[in-house]
């Protein structure tokens, strides 16, 4: 009776985790190149489609450190604070793109060429570890607004989907 | 003796001599001004020697007669001045024949990790025609100031390296002779710089 019980207990917490896990979704992973001992970045697109989450940190095997940070312009002054965390939830994704929010990767451990890909895990309040590949691009160019006049804006922008 | 109502004609000389001279003085200074300040000559930028990735002594005389963009930024940056430089490599390939006429130069703000062997590494993964120039903390403190650029350290930890920098994020547009022309954002795309630059550019 009480083993069955046990089971039981196991099967929920480990669906409940699996559900948790599969309500974030990561899109559209993507770094820079960057040197071996140098820094990089990893920007993203979080997709929660379950309950309220926070995002709380990163890490990932090839570098010494990763760390959530915003960048901004404070008169004219480039600057970067650390993040504690993104609140992310349905219907608001949180995007970490150029020149805002995105992961500092600190110490590479080995040098990002284009084509590259490693991986990354995220940490959330309550999802807990959410696990993402991260590809390096060559350029990943900043869209201005000139450029997109004449854009389609209205057709949905594709991305590639990572389930966890 | 003159018996005439007017005034005398040494007087009328003089008068005459005193508004040209006034005139002229008026246009000289106008000139300066314009040149000073409208569109900001000697209040941007100014001589500068620094090292290059090789080590080399470069001297801002080196680039006359061609234009230089400048931007100053630190290689354990992220995001801002990878991003920067990324876009001013894709505005080199916009320009087309015009960036033959261009020097694009990346000055860190942080000497003290960016030597020249990280600075020629890191700006080569841009463009090959980006030149990365570092050199001694007063050499740095120098030309920043020549071009008004706030520099300092951000501490993110307990180590010695544990820091970023904030700085002043803009592309200086220098002219063939040595002058600012104009300030191009470096928060916009390479096609958006392109476009700026190529009409500042004669």
């Amino acid at each position: 009776m009480r083993r069955s019980m046990v089971l039981a207990g196991v099967l929920t917490v480990a669906t409940v985790g699996l559900a948790q896990g599969a309500d974030i979704q990561v899109e559209d992973a993507w770094s820079r190149p960057a040197l071996a001992g140098g820094t990089g970045v990893v920007y993203l697109t979080v997709q929660d489609v379950g309950a309220p989450d926070k995002l709380t940190g990163a890490s990932t095997p090839i570098a010494a450190e990763a760390q959530l940070h915003e960048s901004f312009v404070d008169h004219g002054v480039a600057k970067m604070r650390d993040v504690s965390s993104l609140p992310v939830g349905p219907g608001k994704p949180v995007t970490l793109a150029p020149n805002g929010y995105h992961i500092m990767l600190m110490g590479l451990k080995q040098a990002l060429k284009p084509g590259d890909t490693f991986p990354v895990t995220l940490t959330f309040a309550n999802a807990g570890a959410v696990g993402a590949t991260v590809t390096v691009r060559a350029g990943g160019s900043v869209m201005g607004h000139s450029d997109m006049n004449g854009m389609n804006m209205s057709a949905p922008m594709q991305h590639q989907t990572t389930k966890p | 003796m003159s018996t005439s109502s007017g005034p005398p004609r040494s007087g009328l000389v003089y008068s005459a001599v005193g508004l040209v001279v006034a005139a002229l003085l008026l246009g000289a200074g106008a000139f300066v001004w314009l040149n000073g300040a409208g569109r900001g000559g000697s209040l941007i930028g100014g001589p500068f020697t620094l090292e290059d990735g090789n080590g080399k002594s470069i001297s801002d005389t080196e680039f006359r007669g061609k234009y230089m963009l400048v931007y100053f930024g630190y290689t354990y940056c992220p995001d801002v001045c990878p991003t920067t430089l990324n876009e001013l490599a894709d505005a080199l390939d916009h320009l087309g024949a015009k960036a033959a006429r261009l020097q694009p130069i990346f000055i860190t703000v942080d000497p003290k990790r960016d030597t020249p062997a990280v600075v020629k590494q890191y700006t080569a993964a841009f463009s090959p025609r980006l030149l990365g120039l570092t050199g001694a903390p007063d050499q740095i403190a120098h030309v920043a100031k020549e071009y008004r650029v706030y520099y300092a350290e951000h501490r993110t930890g307990p180590g010695p390296n544990d820091y970023s920098m904030d700085h002043s994020s803009i592309l200086y547009l220098m002219g063939p002779d040595g002058r600012f022309i104009a300030p191009i954002r470096a928060d916009q795309s390479g096609t958006e710089m392109a476009a700026e630059i190529a009409k500042l550019m004669s």
